[in-house]
């Protein structure tokens, strides 16, 4: 089995979620693997995020590099070149990062490229098989991917649970690899990153979200999802599409391209679960899903269903909340 | 500036319910309405826009077959000056670095200063862009959300990356771009602006008309094939209520409290 | 007149006594004068001074040249009683534009309020162009006055002058003057009298009172069949449509010349914003200014002194001449009250339909609105559902026992097809109007079915929201079908289908909706109803647009709820072709121009107001839209909205024995 590597996403000195996810999805390739983490960057941040490794990866490589120091998929794809033995299994999170690099990184590895994979099936003789979904997450494939001159395998955030009392083995510690990088220069440089605007509500601060997607069927019935958020003292977010329409500012929405939440309680009312806004959830909230659609994906993420109309369900709710918060004033 | 946008026709979600096939291998085709996938789409408007600011002509192309052609109409009848079919017998069965080559090998044929693909397909995994622009040795940027030519063959263009933050970049041109939804408001395009096209060409491409070696694309050069569609099984996490409105409510109260959601 | 020799062309030539006709009722006749009580009167009053006057007007003219002309038929006894008449028709003429320009000054009714948006207010202009008639009027009435008193003083024979008008008041008050002042005042009155006149010839067409000049024509050129829309392009056959380059309207020029002249005649009254809904509930549209904006563009564009600047693009923000902004267009729902108000038949669908092509030929479509349209380009609804659950709605068990539904095929042998349409085939609530539906016909022994999987979208609202490519494909789809299937009546319960079929459609057989069915077969006896469940409701009726103002079904449905025994039902103040439209249907409901209410609320607020707690409709979009605005207005509980097909359903009486009891 080809040696296997973990592209680690950190910023400002803080290893993302990913990290324990994508160790995970090389066990489920090899259960004997240890796989090696590699992180580009530059300074205290790196040295950090390296050392912050050892729970999850006995080995770790450094490339240190100031031209690395944000990470610029062109400029990582170089360094990572010189570095990667070749027929190296690589895996990235497939998130806005790992779309810039993976692909590319492929052909430089001269490897085979699967993306936004969900599930490891196993190896079959010289064939990594892995599960990817389609259309919209309604069904899912079996993919073969050969891996006589390596992979380059994108792994979607939050489809790998981190393996817990997995047995951390080998030695190595961070190795430092970054004099065989070599001077870097790329077709494309990094300006700034401008920050959204903050809005009204910063759904990252609550404990409960009341959030709604395309089933929520119009502008004016957010205040149903309102009502609710307030009795329960919560917040109310949104799926893309809700912003898409204009029912609800960009600052509320839930997603890879919106906020990255941690609450403990998550209502999904009408949303339908595409990765990209589950991508947004974070920290294992006990997500309760209420669809019409009994079909939805949804369902297969959350911890407790409802099929109903959330147009009737949401409001009833309320009431409910209402009467027990009087209940208990007296 | 010389715009190449590459599109694909997918079945479109939005209007369909995929279902698996009897057999269970594919899913069900029969009933399927296609169109072009929808991010291309979003390319296409936003070539249209540059070239309209700042002159030049787009280009559509798509690897497929006749069905394809229809696709290749509708972004005509946006506005696309050209569109080119990339059609050969070797070529079908491609995976994503096939296309990619295939891609290549017409981009060599002709001289783009601006190549832009969706951020992915309905089917597909976010590939074939930065593919084409590594093989290309282009500079690439994928999600991009916003671009502004600047003077002296560059660009400037943002991403959208985590938290709906804008990842700002200057990027040389040449280069490909793989667009993100939402960077604009596609125009409307009609049966009548369809029906307008109708009867302009569309030039055929082949591998030998593009100098590829058959044995780089198509069926033989596979690495990563689909081997089956299955639904995954339902329900697999969430635990269904079927009691009333008025249990379920009771119950959904209580675990929000049990979860430390009621304070 | 240049832009109108650039225009594009209009039939309006046909049936020359229709129009003549209708000349009489809406000129002469006033005819939609009285729907505003008093200004109507006192437009009345105006109009018919001016008829009388303007003869005397043109009588003075000549007096100056020779002073002792005398109009040909007017001499001796029909003159003495013609300048009686006059002298009356001065003064009345002069009283109103007094009142008026109190109202203008004083009580400043809100319909001619000017909003911000759309420029500055007209009150100064009004009031300017009324005091000049009362001018006219007041020179008028002393060279009379003059003449007279001269006559008098000189002992020649006095011209008799009418008790109480305002000449006889003047002429008292200056018999006792000198003659040559008195001289000086005929000759000064000539003259502001004349200055006065051409003042308002030359000025008129720059301001809002055109509309002297041009009513007349305005009124015989007038649509003839209003329920019918414009073609895209007259004279243009369907098969050579694919040659014409542009549709619709983009430029100025691009509007027939009938259309202008609308603009030139319209008179700045406000009745029909005063009754838009879309204005009502402050969307960015008043159809007042979309005429006013289109003259106020053609005065500025072709210049009396200097060239014409023409070309430019009418809507959109990028132009600075552009007038109307995309929302505006967008926000119009076609429910035609507009066009029921206007005392000079301006029309409006027409308009902005037309601009609506423009823009989408064009591709200027808002983005909530382009997934429909493709989904209806590809699956043949709005919804991207497929074609094989277009039935779905008859599937349940239990009424499949009850009620089977046939899906008709080629040469069914069924008589009649019930056209379901988009909304009631896959909306679940709509689905109940269906199958309501199904079981009146079924009911009255109807040989029926439905086209199923074989059925378009009537294109209905396609074709107003300016896709008239796509709607020819639905509608040749769904011919096609009809014609297969061998029926020989359409039966709907969908208003807007019912218009498609009936107006758009050509060569299908005759339509009918369900309500004038039932009603029918109400008086033959074949539906006896049961008393009403719940007589504590008090019900009331909400006539749907294209079932009553398109289509002037009032009647039957009304007639139907009375005659459901025990039925309370109410008024709302805006009924019958004052109807307030829903919110509207088809493609309106995936598009939401920004607005202060909706439009359904206003109308659940109007039923309220008029002691209903049941509002009965025809229609599937109205029931949409009001069963929303229930919610939103926080009436649930307290009020519910039924589709008349749903409540007949409800009350129908099915053994022939219960019958007797009733």
């Amino acid at each position: 089995m080809a040696r296997i590597f973990a592209y680690i996403v950190h910023k400002g000195g803080v290893v993302d979620d990913s990290a324990v996810e994508l160790a995970a999805a090389a066990r489920k390739i090899d259960a004997a693997a240890s796989p090696t983490a590699i992180l580009t960057g530059w300074g205290a941040d790196l040295d950090a995020a390296c050392n912050a490794l050892s729970a999850s990866y006995a080995e770790v490589w450094k490339l240190a590099n100031e031209a690395l120091a944000y990470p610029n998929a062109e400029l990582v794809r170089k360094a990572l070149v010189k570095v990667l033995p070749s027929g190296s299994i690589v895996l990235l999170p497939h998130q806005h990062f790992g779309m810039d690099l993976a692909p590319g990184l492929s052909i430089k590895m001269k490897s085979t490229f699967v993306s936004d994979v969900v599930d490891i099936a196993g190896v079959e003789g010289a064939d990594l098989k892995v599960v990817r979904q389609e259309f919209g997450g309604q069904v899912s494939a079996h993919v073969r991917c050969d891996l006589s001159s390596g992979a380059v395998v994108t792994v979607r955030p939050g489809a790998f649970k981190s393996l817990e009392g997995a047995v951390v083995s080998g030695v190595g510690g961070v190795i430092d690899k970054s004099s065989d990088i070599g001077a870097l220069t790329a077709g494309r440089r990094y300006l700034e990153t401008v920050t959204a605007e903050a809005g009204d509500v910063d759904i990252t601060r609550y404990n409960v979200l009341v959030s709604i997607g395309r089933g929520i069927q119009e502008k004016e019935n957010v205040a149903i999802a309102q009502e609710l958020a307030d009795a329960l003292g919560a917040a109310v977010s949104c799926s893309r599409p809700v912003v898409d329409a204009k029912w609800m500012e960009k600052s509320r929405q839930v997603g890879s391209s919106g906020k990255t939440v941690k609450p403990k309680v998550y209502l999904a009312c009408g949303i339908s679960g595409s990765f990209q806004h589950l991508a947004g959830i974070k920290g294992s909230p006990f997500l309760i899903a209420i669809n019409k659609n009994p079909k939805a994906p949804i369902f297969q993420v959350a911890d407790v269903g409802i099929v109903d109309d959330l147009l009737e369900f949401l409001p009833e709710l309320s009431n409910r909340v209402r009467e027990m918060r009087t209940v208990t004033a007296k | 500036m010389e715009i190449l946008v590459c599109v694909r026709r997918v079945p479109d979600t939005s209007e369909n319910e995929i279902q698996l096939n009897s057999a269970g291998n594919d899913i069900e085709r029969d009933e399927l309405v296609y169109s072009i996938n929808e991010p291309d789409n979003y390319a296409v408007e936003e070539a249209l826009q540059i070239v309209a600011r700042v002159g030049g002509n787009v280009t559509v192309a798509t690897v497929g077959s006749e069905d394809d052609e229809e696709v290749l109409r509708r972004e005509m009848a946006m506005g696309a000056n050209h569109g080119v079919m990339i059609s050969d017998e070797a070529f079908s069965g491609s995976d994503g670095r096939g296309i990619a080559t295939i891609l290549k090998g017409f981009v060599e044929k002709g001289h783009y200063d601006l190549i832009l693909t969706g951020v992915q397909a309905e089917d597909g995994g976010a590939q074939v862009g930065g593919m084409l622009a590594a093989l290309l040795d282009y500079p690439f940027a994928s999600l991009v959300n916003s671009i502004e030519v600047l003077d002296g063959g560059k660009l400037t263009i943002s991403r959208e990356i985590e938290g709906g933050n804008r990842e700002m970049n200057e990027i040389d041109l040449p280069c490909v771009l793989s667009i993100q939804t939402g960077i604009n408001e596609p125009r409307y395009v009609g049966m009548r602006g369809i029906r307008q096209v109708a009867s302009i060409p569309i030039p055929t491409f082949g591998a030998s008309a593009l100098g590829l070696d058959p044995g780089t694309v198509g069926r033989v050069a596979v690495r990563v094939k689909r081997v089956d569609y299955f639904v995954a099984a339902l329900g697999k996490g969430a635990e269904i209520l079927h009691g009333s409105r008025e249990e379920n409510i009771d119950k959904v109260l209580e675990l929000v409290a049990a979860k430390g959601g009621l304070k | 007149m240049v832009p109108l020799v650039r225009a594009e062309r209009d039939f309006r030539f046909d049936q020359p006594w229709v129009r003549l006709g209708r000349v009489l009722k809406f000129w002469l006749g006033q005819w939609k004068q009285p729907r505003y009580r008093f200004a109507g009167t006192l437009h009345i009053f105006i109009f018919t001074g001016f008829l009388v006057l303007a003869i005397r007007a043109f009588s003075v003219l000549i007096v100056g040249v020779s002073e002792n002309f005398v109009m040909p038929g007017l001499s001796g006894r029909a003159g003495l009683i013609y300048d009686v008449i006059t002298d009356y028709a001065a003064t009345i003429v002069f009283l109103c534009m007094a009142i008026a320009v109190i109202r203008r000054l004083v009580f400043k009714p809100t319909r001619y309020a000017v909003p911000a948006r759309y420029g500055k207010d007209h009150t100064a202009d009004a009031v300017f162009l009324l005091s000049l008639i009362a001018i006219l009027m007041m020179a008028d009435s002393l060279f009379a006055a003059a003449r007279a008193a001269a006559q008098s003083q000189g002992g020649q024979s006095v011209g008799v002058l009418a008790a109480f008008s305002l000449p006889w008041i003047l002429r008292n008050a200056l018999v006792s003057l000198p003659l040559p002042a008195l001289g000086r005042l005929y000759f000064g009155a000539y003259l502001v009298h004349e200055v006065t006149f051409y003042f308002l010839l030359c000025y008129r067409p720059f301001g809002i009172q055109f509309h002297v000049e041009t009513s007349l024509f305005n009124i015989y050129f007038a649509k003839l069949d209003r329920e019918i829309l414009k073609p895209v392009r007259w004279g243009v056959s369907e098969e050579h449509l694919d040659q014409v380059k542009s549709f619709g309207v983009k430029t100025f020029e691009d509007f027939t010349w009938k259309h202008m002249l609308d603009f030139y005649s319209c008179a700045d009254c406000g009745r029909c914003s005063d009754n838009c809904p879309a204005n009502a509930v402050g969307r960015p549209l008043s159809p007042r200014f979309i005429s006013i904006k289109a003259r106020d563009y053609s005065f500025q564009h072709y210049p009396i002194l200097g060239h014409a600047t023409n070309g430019t693009a009418l809507v959109g923000g990028k132009d600075t001449s552009s007038i109307y902004s995309e929302d505006e267009i967008w926000s119009c729902t076609t429910c035609g009250a507009c066009e029921q108000e206007c005392p000079l038949l301006v029309e409006y669908i027409d308009k902005i339909v037309d601009l609506r092509r423009g823009m989408v030929d064009d591709g200027n479509v808002p983005q909530s609105l382009q997934k429909p349209l493709k989904a209806l380009e590809s699956r043949g609804n709005p919804y991207g559902k497929m074609e094989k659950k277009k039935a779905d709605w008859t599937a349940g068990k239990e009424f499949q026992q009850a009620c089977p539904v046939r899906t008709l095929g080629e040469n069914s042998g069924a008589d009649t097809l019930y056209f379901v349409d988009s909304i009631t085939s896959y909306d679940d609530r709509m689905q109940a109007i269906g199958r309501a539906t199904a079981k009146i016909l079924s009911h009255v022994g109807e040989s029926f079915g439905i086209l199923g999987a074989a059925e378009r979208d009537s294109g209905h609202e396609v074709r107003r929201f300016g896709e008239e490519t796509l709607f020819m494909a639905l509608r040749d789809h769904n011919v096609d079908a009809i014609k297969a299937s061998g029926v020989r009546r359409i039966v709907t319960a969908d208003p807007h289908a019912y218009n498609a079929l009936k107006h758009d459609y050509k060569d299908v057989p005759p339509v009918e909706h369900i309500s004038q069915l039932i009603f029918r077969e109400v008086k033959a006896g074949k539906i006896k109803f049961k008393p009403v469940e719940n007589d504590n409701s008090t019900y009331t009726y909400h006539d749907p647009c294209y079932l009553g103002r398109h289509n002037q079904i009032y009647d039957d449905p009304r007639d139907v709820l009375d005659a459901i025994p025990g039925l309370k039902r109410v008024e709302m103040s805006r009924a019958r072709d004052r109807s307030f439209c829903c919110g509207g249907g088809g493609l309106m409901l995936f598009y939401e121009p920004k607005e202060e209410q909706r439009m359904g609320v206003k109308r659940v607020q109007m039923a309220a107001e008029a002691g209903a707690n049941v509002i009965v409709t025809a229609c599937p979009f109205c029931m949409v839209n009001l069963e929303d605005a229930i919610k939103v207005a926080g009436l649930e509980g307290k009020m519910t909205a039924i589709d008349l097909a749903e409540l007949v359903d409800q009350h129908i009486v099915r053994d022939g024995l219960v019958a007797a009891v009733c």
